[in-house]
């Protein structure tokens, strides 16, 4: 089943762009030739093994090493004691990073179970893993706290204890951060309203999954340089976080990012770089290391779970005044993102429905569990599951029907975003107009995939007179990179075939970046995408990038590709006008030639052989860079339909479709790949994922046995949606799709459910478990 | 102890330690399209066929597979010609990352190979063993669809 678009703007004058055209790394991948971080591993290489804390919160007294040093095979063990202590946050954010620097390679500190403690190299994985367990570690241990509210009351452990943390709001109080924006007179609109509802949600820790764990490969090149091969989105940040955490200059680092199985966001965080890198440089040989599955689970960065407290002050008519958001959130016992996604869970979601008046608060606490960081949505996705949800309830207060309801009042075109002049991501804020908006277009395209069962009760007696099928929906809005911060580069370089090297510091993690950026370049030269060699995410070769996050390469990426595509292309018609004897100016390019006056042309295959071989023979090469000022927002509605079984809580998702505005589509099929995962992860994070911890703050269910992802038997046949609406900021019209297709699926299921049931859930995920009692608390 | 493998119609001699795995022995021999993301026979990602049948290669000794033959990914392709299975997933663009598509992969062949004009239902049911955390699997049962119509309009894999 192909799904289907709407627009049909694809213009007729694109010839690469907005095509359907095969991945430039499909052909390696589908036989199995393409290489991912582990693959580069030579024989010989050592492999260093963490050694973890089982305490949520202690100081660490005495380390002995001498049995796992005593066991052939193994290295070196290192500890605190042995390392550079140098405050860094593994966030990989432009720098300075607007995240604490409260992180050290290794600490006489823990902080969370699984912490890291020591680190044991050895010949191999398994004599590594078992000297691990020789290592005797003398504890101190405090007491842990392990929600918030605890965290954040007066005479709680402080976690953050050090002096030498830097960038903490205020360590003695668990405050990573605090965030308030307020627009209009928020008090007084919301004493004129004629009503007020309040609601609270709670979200969970949810893990990225992706496929192929952490992994980073470390050796030291003949010249004596530093190469550090890393399943990573952002490369350049890495180059320079490992330089400054082991104090060797940028120059003797080389990041390289091979094909990555999976991100998510979970891969825009130093987690082993640092100390591989320091490992590699100490010995001098190669180092793997490689997290287990189940280390992935609790020593990475999951998405923050938040408590949200949503007040609307409403009129009669359905008229929004007032609009609040409180939000509490757990950074976990690192503020890696703690700042900033906890920003964008207001920034990214207050803005969709307009009101007079606009607060959002936010208090970001540390607590003695595994450390939160990005995750696609970034901080959007728990906002929207508490906006769209309580929107619901309050058309539903108001005797309004919540579609007409939210169809009033949601952001249009030519308005103003009132949070975005107040709060940048991590700073200042920005002008932003809504240019373009295909919310209504997508509401329409969502909602006619589904309702046609939407009044179809399931039958009333047999097997199914305990079944009850709803139908739920949700809007939201996102942004398409950080203004003011991202910066992207691209060089391409001209080979004598009309063949061109494209080589850009952009991270394709599988999102298919590599291609669309090649289809954009093609584009402008007026050649195939089988013309672009594309190379990518390499320090030394590729321009910077600051990498894949904040739903910006296609835009911000692009803008630069398409700059030095175009620079490339004025450089060929000079060339092609000296050899037609005519002005470069009088020529015009279609279909890749340069047409004179006269009717003489030459294809820019011709002329690239020419500008090597001819009279002023020369290497063509241009390198364009773009600062992105810019966060056009796309905009998503998800419709889905649930069956939800009376005697078991179960919820089924029958039917769901996502439609999203995307500005423009440069290859559909990578579109709605990431339209439907977005939903495959999405009704995940409604439905079934959320990481548990026992009383002493260890992870219970760190397996994907017990860390319940969707199958292909847990979803329905997923309908996405691209809905164009040619963003005029975007190169070729571009915004974003990676996250915002994320941000409405679980508040449509929820909605879903509440319509199925009468039941208004407001803590995620909706297991069996919850439903069944939130049903016979109702007295279903 | 020293065991012989089939590997894509090349026969190997080995010598795995008691306690390795099937997927460490293929790696080891070079076939690194066998990715190992679990180690538990959780996620599909190390599936390869075992005379021709779907098997999770981590949680397999090398032992067991003592003269038996095995077929990764690698084996798919003859010479430069891909099997309609591998075509079909170009086409459609069903892999993201990539790195559940070598076990997707093998999972279909196997599949097709049983029945040969599957539903959608039935694909569903043959992969479920293979996760797959990007694609939300409509591509990938897209992808094996087009495959079974080009095998029965193609006729010989």
């Amino acid at each position: 089943m192909k799904n289907r678009r709407a627009g049909g703007r694809e213009g007729a004058y694109l010839r690469v762009v907005s095509k359907r055209l095969p991945k430039v790394d499909g052909r390696s991948i589908v036989r199995g030739e393409a290489r991912y971080t582990k693959d580069f591993v030579t024989e010989g290489a050592l492999f260093a093994q963490i050694v973890r804390s089982p305490y949520a919160h202690a100081r660490i007294k005495k380390i002995d090493r001498t049995d796992a040093l005593a066991m052939p095979g193994v290295e070196l063990v290192l500890t605190h004691e042995d390392v550079p202590r140098i405050p860094f946050t593994t966030a990989g954010q432009n720098y300075p990073e607007p995240s604490p620097y409260d992180t050290f390679m290794l600490d006489n500190k823990v902080r969370f179970v699984g912490d890291r403690v020591a680190v044991v190299v050895a010949r191999d994985r398994f004599t590594a893993e078992k000297a691990a367990r020789l290592v005797k570690v003398e504890y101190d241990v405090l007491p842990a706290v392990f929600s918030p509210e605890e965290a954040l009351r007066e005479g709680a452990p402080v976690i953050h204890d050090e002096p030498d943390s830097k960038g903490i709001h205020d360590a003695s109080r668990n405050l990573a951060a605090s965030i308030f924006v307020e627009a209009g007179d928020v008090d007084e609109e919301f004493n004129k309203a004629d009503l007020v509802s309040e609601s609270t949600y709670y979200c969970q820790y949810q893990h990225q999954v992706p496929m192929e764990p952490h992994v980073t490969y470390a050796y030291i090149d003949p010249s004596g340089r530093l190469v550090v091969i890393t399943a990573t989105q952002v490369p350049f940040h890495v180059r320079r976080i490992v330089a400054r955490v082991n104090d060797i200059p940028i120059s003797h680092v080389r990041v390289i990012k091979p094909r990555i199985g999976g991100a998510f966001g979970v891969k825009q965080e130093v987690i082993l770089e640092d100390l591989c890198a320091h490992i590699a440089l100490r010995t001098g040989k190669p180092v793997l290391m490689e997290l287990s599955r189940d280390e992935e689970f609790f020593g990475t960065r999951p998405r923050h779970p938040m408590k949200l407290t949503c007040r609307t002050g409403v009129m009669k008519d359905g008229t929004i005044v007032a609009n609040e958001m409180r939000v509490i959130a757990n950074t976990g016992s690192y503020g890696s993102h703690g700042l900033t996604v906890p920003s964008n869970t207001g920034s990214k979601t207050m803005p969709l429905y307009r009101s007079r008046a606009i607060r959002y608060a936010a208090e970001v606490a540390y607590t003695n569990l595994p450390v939160a960081g990005a995750f696609r949505g970034y901080g959007a996705v728990q906002g929207y599951f508490a906006l769209e949800c309580h929107m619901d309830e309050v058309a539903r207060k108001i005797g309004m029907d919540p579609l007409e309801f939210k169809r009033k009042n949601h952001i249009r075109v030519g308005d103003l975003d009132p949070i975005a002049a107040k709060l940048g991501e991590g700073k200042e804020g920005f002008k932003r107009e809504i240019r373009t908006c295909g919310l209504e277009e997508c509401i329409d395209l969502a909602r006619g995939a589904i309702d046609k069962r939407a009044d179809v009760a399931p039958a009333g007696d047999g097997p199914f007179k305990r079944m009850r099928r709803g139908v739920g929906f949700a809007l939201c809005m996102h942004g398409t990179g950080i203004p003011g911060d991202d910066v992207a580069g691209a060089t391409v370089k001209v080979n004598e075939d009309g063949s061109f090297n494209l080589l850009i510091g952009a991270a394709d993690l599988g999102t298919g970046s590599d291609t669309v950026l090649g289809q954009m370049a093609a584009e402008v030269l007026g050649v195939s995408l089988d013309d672009m060699i594309v190379y990518s995410s390499d320090t030394d070769v590729t321009p910077f990038d600051v990498g894949a996050y904040a739903s910006s390469t296609t835009y911000v990426s692009g803008t630069a590709v398409v700059k030095a595509a175009e620079k490339v292309r004025e450089r060929l018609r000079e060339v092609a006008a000296e050899l037609l004897g005519v002005e470069a100016g009088s020529l015009t390019f279609q279909d890749g030639r340069f047409q004179a006056p006269g009717g003489d042309s030459l294809h820019i295959k011709e002329v690239a052989l020419k500008s090597f071989y001819g009279k002023n023979k020369q290497q063509i090469s241009e390198t364009a860079s773009h600062l992105n000022l810019d966060c056009p927002p796309p905009f998503a509605a998800c419709f889905a339909e649930v069956e939800v079984d009376l005697d078991t809580g179960m919820v089924r998702v029958t039917d769901i479709a996502n439609a999203v505005d995307v500005g423009r589509a440069i290859n559909p099929d990578l579109c709605e790949g990431q339209i439907v995962g977005c939903a495959a992860m999405g009704v995940g994070y409604a439905l079934t994922e959320e990481m548990l911890f026992s009383a002493e703050g260890r992870t219970l269910n760190a397996s994907l046995l017990d860390y319940k992802i969707a199958t292909s038997l847990d979803l329905p046949d997923i309908k996405g949606f691209i809905v164009e609406t040619v963003e005029p900021s975007g190169p070729y019209g571009v915004k974003s799709v990676g996250e915002v297709s994320m941000d409405p699926i679980a508040p449509a299921i929820v909605n879903a459910v509440f319509d199925a049931t009468g039941v208004r859930i407001r803590e995620l995920p909706l297991t069996p478990e919850r439903v069944l009692n939130a049903l016979k608390e109702a007295g279903i | 102890m020293l065991i012989k493998l089939n590997v894509n119609g090349e026969a190997f001699e080995v010598e795995a330690p008691a306690g390795e795995t099937l997927v460490e022995v293929l790696r080891r021999l070079g076939f690194k399209s066998v990715k190992d993301g679990c180690y538990n026979g959780t996620c599909g990602g190390c599936t390869v066929l075992l005379d021709g049948r779907p098997v999770a290669s981590c949680i397999m000794l090398a032992a067991q597979a003592d003269g038996h033959s095995i077929t990764t990914l690698e084996g798919l392709a003859r010479g430069g010609e891909l099997h309609p299975v591998q075509e079909a997933f170009l086409e459609v663009n069903a892999p993201q990352c990539g790195f559940c598509t070598p076990g997707m992969m093998l999972t279909a062949v196997s599949l097709l190979r049983e029945n040969p004009n599957p539903t959608r239902e039935e694909i569903r049911e043959a992969i479920a063993g293979n996760t797959c955390r990007c694609s939300g699997y409509v591509s990938v049962v897209d992808a094996i669809s087009l495959a079974a119509k080009k095998m029965s309009e193609g006729g010989n894999r």
